[in-house]
């Protein structure tokens, strides 16, 4: 309903005009969620389990900050959700460090989106760093000790390292097969 | 669509994401209490998502085969000269199991030996990783109308593999001996001295609190025991192997890296209940047992 808020001459809103606007509009959340059903999925590569969280944290964050809109906190919920369920995680502690990375990156969207690359990796790295600590923490407290932290580094490691080409790829898609302007 | 005034939500906006924040953390405490719900919810998640990597594996496996096969044909010469020499080893040792069995048949008939009875078994594809940033599980596949039990034993080929924590309808989750929960009573060597094995989420587990003055010696046998009525006595675990730190592991008879078949035994043992059992599940549990099968 965004459209009709803005006066202006459109092309008629056919039904397959409709169709496309959604799947543009969807591709963040289901792109999200496909792709790490595809990580979680047995291709025997190292590393996978610590792959995951740190993938769907960097594909919430990236969205976050270029397009909230459609990045919605409920579907940040649900991408959460899902990543805990994947990654036979206590539930809930992913929901928490994706909601809180989505608050952090609308807070500091304004600032963001204009700088270079690397100052949004900077930023991402930040947080990736938080979210590591975090899940580290939580799942301390829920499996009530405390747990190595060398698997929560390798996480972060691979979340920072995951982002640029990640970015690059997400980009690509916020101009092109995302970008609902174009519908 | 219900048409809402601007403050109203903006309202609304401002007010969701502390309230999702507050539901993760009802949802983090809900996880902790019921944690049965929680595992049902994964492996209904779980049993949606075997066939797909089902089908993701066949492929995969066909890869590896052909690697595999590559690589044997490289190293024909080598590996037959290794085959001869260990099946001049395995000649004499049949000799020797050959002597034993007939020794261990006469005395077994001398003490009127009931034999035990067999335990039942399913076979089940090991589809995919199914362990977290501090679990080490794998997820199998089960054929349609195959029922496994929470507790059931998984062994592969060369020795015991874990257990299974979380049964569904087309799967199961087996938890494995490396993970940093697993805690299994086992005996080492001919003496038969107690002690623990406790995973460390790598691939060899720690040996734990033997008697003084029986420390593991390298090469041991490892099996289970029987204590606690966790595990069967006498399953296969791996070998004693003392690494650089000085601290004895376990070197594991079982290919836990390459998991493919898994027998999975239900030998009706509940010294330990899975985490969030409830009492009317070991009721219902016990039940099952008393009716065998």
């Amino acid at each position: 309903m965004e459209i009709e808020r803005t006066p202006g001459i459109r092309p008629q809103p056919t039904l397959w005009r409709q169709f496309d606007a959604l799947g543009r509009q969807s591709f963040p959340a289901l792109g999200t969620a496909l792709g790490m059903l595809a990580i979680a999925a047995p291709l025997g590569l190292p590393g996978q389990a610590e792959l995951l969280p740190g993938f769907a944290l960097a594909a919430v964050f990236f969205w976050s900050v270029f397009r909230p809109a459609a990045m919605p906190p409920a579907m940040v919920f649900m991408l959460g959700l899902f990543a805990d369920l994947l990654g036979f995680a206590p539930l809930g502690v992913r929901v928490l460090i994706l909601l809180f990375t989505y608050g952090l990156a609308l807070r500091w969207r304004r600032r963001l989106a204009s700088q270079q690359f690397a100052v949004v990796w900077l930023a991402f790295v930040v947080v990736a760093a938080g979210a590591a600590g975090l899940e580290w923490g939580l799942d301390s407290l829920l499996s009530l000790r405390a747990l190595p932290p060398a698997p929560a580094l390798f996480e972060f490691a691979l979340a920072a390292g995951l982002y640029p080409p990640l970015a690059a790829v997400l980009t690509r898609a916020h101009r092109g097969i995302a970008a609902w302007e174009r519908a | 669509m219900i048409r809402l005034s601007i403050p109203m939500r903006e309202a609304l906006e401002k007010l969701s994401l502390p309230l999702l924040i507050a539901a993760a953390f009802a949802l983090m405490l809900a996880g902790r209490l019921d944690a049965p719900l929680a595992g049902r919810a994964r492996m209904a998640l779980a049993d949606a998502l075997t066939p797909v990597y089902a089908a993701f594996t066949a492929p995969m496996r066909r890869i590896e085969g052909a690697l595999v096969e590559v690589r044997q044909l490289w190293n024909l010469r080598a590996e037959n000269a290794r085959l001869r020499a260990e099946n001049a080893t395995l000649r004499r040792w049949q000799a020797v199991a050959l002597a034993l069995e007939a020794e261990n048949a006469k005395l077994k008939s001398a003490l009127h030996w009931i034999p035990e009875p067999g335990v039942p078994f399913v076979t089940a594809r090991a589809v995919a990783d199914a362990g977290g940033l501090y679990d080490r599980a794998v997820l199998v596949a089960l054929a349609p109308g195959i029922k496994v039990h929470v507790g059931a034993i998984a062994l592969d080929a060369h020795g015991l593999v874990g257990r299974v924590t979380e049964a569904g309808r087309q799967s199961a989750r087996v938890l494995l001996i490396t993970d940093l929960n697993s805690r299994i009573p086992v005996r080492l060597g001919p003496g038969g001295v107690r002690a623990i094995l406790a995973g460390t989420n790598t691939p060899e587990p720690e040996l734990l609190y033997w008697p003084a003055g029986t420390a593991p010696k390298e090469g041991e046998q490892v099996v289970t025991s029987g204590v606690a009525g966790a595990f069967p006595p006498g399953l296969p675990v791996g070998t004693v192997h003392y690494g650089r730190s000085g601290v004895p592991r376990v070197a594991l008879a079982a290919a836990l890296a390459r998991l493919g078949i898994l027998r999975l035994f239900d030998y009706r043992l509940h010294g330990v209940l899975p985490p969030g059992m409830t009492r009317r599940g070991r009721a219902r549990l016990a039940v099952g047992a008393r009716h065998g099968n």
